[in-house]
């Protein structure tokens, strides 16, 4: 039963903050503050997801590591999402049958 | 059949396939932390995002309050606002309010980056066309990891937990390559991040999360704002 609460406030809160501003919003934000810090949001989000997460994203700090250390390169390299995805999972796969 | 909306969903496919194989991290993910293969099939179906869910997911699992969870959502998804304000001004006059409802479900970065970068202006039909085929890639990819999950050796699960992340470094780098001003928030999220996991491991992570991002962003609209109204899409 939490669970669906849970769920619904996830969905819930989610789609507001897509719905609210798609349909009821019609003109520009002007503050210049405002913009760029919705334009970093979405960065800075990620980032601190990501870090230090990552590294214990496999259950093994070492294979976690060579896995980061591939998707950085590809992801440097401009490569696709899913390349970048699927290659650090294959590495870090490696990785752990190499040790 | 409506063209747009056959063009949207053709439009769709490669975002569809791109989801397929991160849903099937999100999957693997949601199962590891205690959830059923019904309950993260759900998710992915009722919020239509990555990092919004890898987070909600983790809040539940560590039993987090409802306000982590609304806050977390809030401040992971609140580029999606920046989108449908940005999306908004490029929709064709048929786009009339109750289409908006709909639509406003389908607003991912992919699939905004890829309607926005249309020379037409959007209808509705090919956002559906857009929203259904990738929205497809996304919950069965969800349900096959999720069930798969159980069934794969748990090496192979143990090394896609990384999918995702590997996912939103390729989101983040290639900006942060191309604009100083981005790496310097992405460096100064991660370490602020590092600074709470190891100095404060009591901060649930949802909260450490939030707080690192809104200082990152914050410190870097202040240190870099940005110059002019057409550098907010570039």
């Amino acid at each position: 039963m939490t669970l669906v609460i849970y769920i619904a406030v996830m969905a819930g809160v989610t789609y507001l903050i897509r719905m609210l501003p798609f349909t009821l919003f019609r003109k520009k934000i002007t503050s210049r503050f405002m913009r760029s810090f919705l334009e970093y949001i979405p960065y800075a989000v990620l980032a601190a997801m990501t870090v230090p997460a990552i590294f214990y994203s496999t259950g093994d700090m070492v294979t976690a590591a060579v896995g980061t250390a591939v998707a950085l390169v590809l992801a440097f390299c401009n490569c696709p999402l899913i390349v970048v995805a699927l290659a650090a999972a294959a590495a870090a796969l490696v990785t752990g049958w190499v040790l | 059949m409506n063209s747009r909306f056959l063009q949207g969903m053709r439009h769709g496919i490669p975002i569809m396939l791109g989801y397929l194989s991160v849903s099937f991290g999100f999957g693997i993910l949601a199962v590891q932390l205690g959830l059923s293969v019904f309950s993260a099939t759900v998710i992915s179906a009722t919020n239509l995002t990555s990092a919004g869910q890898a987070m909600g997911v983790q809040v539940i699992a560590a039993a987090g309050t409802l306000w982590e969870m609304v806050l977390t959502q809030l401040v992971i998804n609140l580029r999606y606002s920046l989108m449908g304000i940005s999306l908004s001004q490029k929709l064709a006059p048929s786009f009339t309010t109750p289409h908006r409802l709909v639509a406003a479900y389908g607003i991912t970065d992919e699939i905004f980056a890829v309607a926005s970068s249309q020379n037409f202006a959007v209808t509705p039909a090919y956002m559906y066309g857009l929203i259904v085929v990738s929205a497809a890639g996304w919950v069965s990819g969800t349900l096959l990891g999720a069930a798969a999950g159980q069934l794969l050796p748990a090496a192979v699960t143990d090394a896609m937990g990384i999918l995702l992340y590997g996912m939103f470094l390729a989101i983040i780098l290639p900006p942060a390559r191309r604009q100083p001003r981005v790496l310097f928030v992405v460096i100064f999220a991660a370490a602020v991040s590092v600074l709470f996991w190891h100095a404060v491991p009591a901060v649930p992570d949802g909260f450490a999360v939030i707080i690192s991002a809104v200082v990152a962003a914050a410190v870097g609209a202040l240190l870099f704002p940005l110059q002019d109204e057409t550098e907010a899409t570039a």
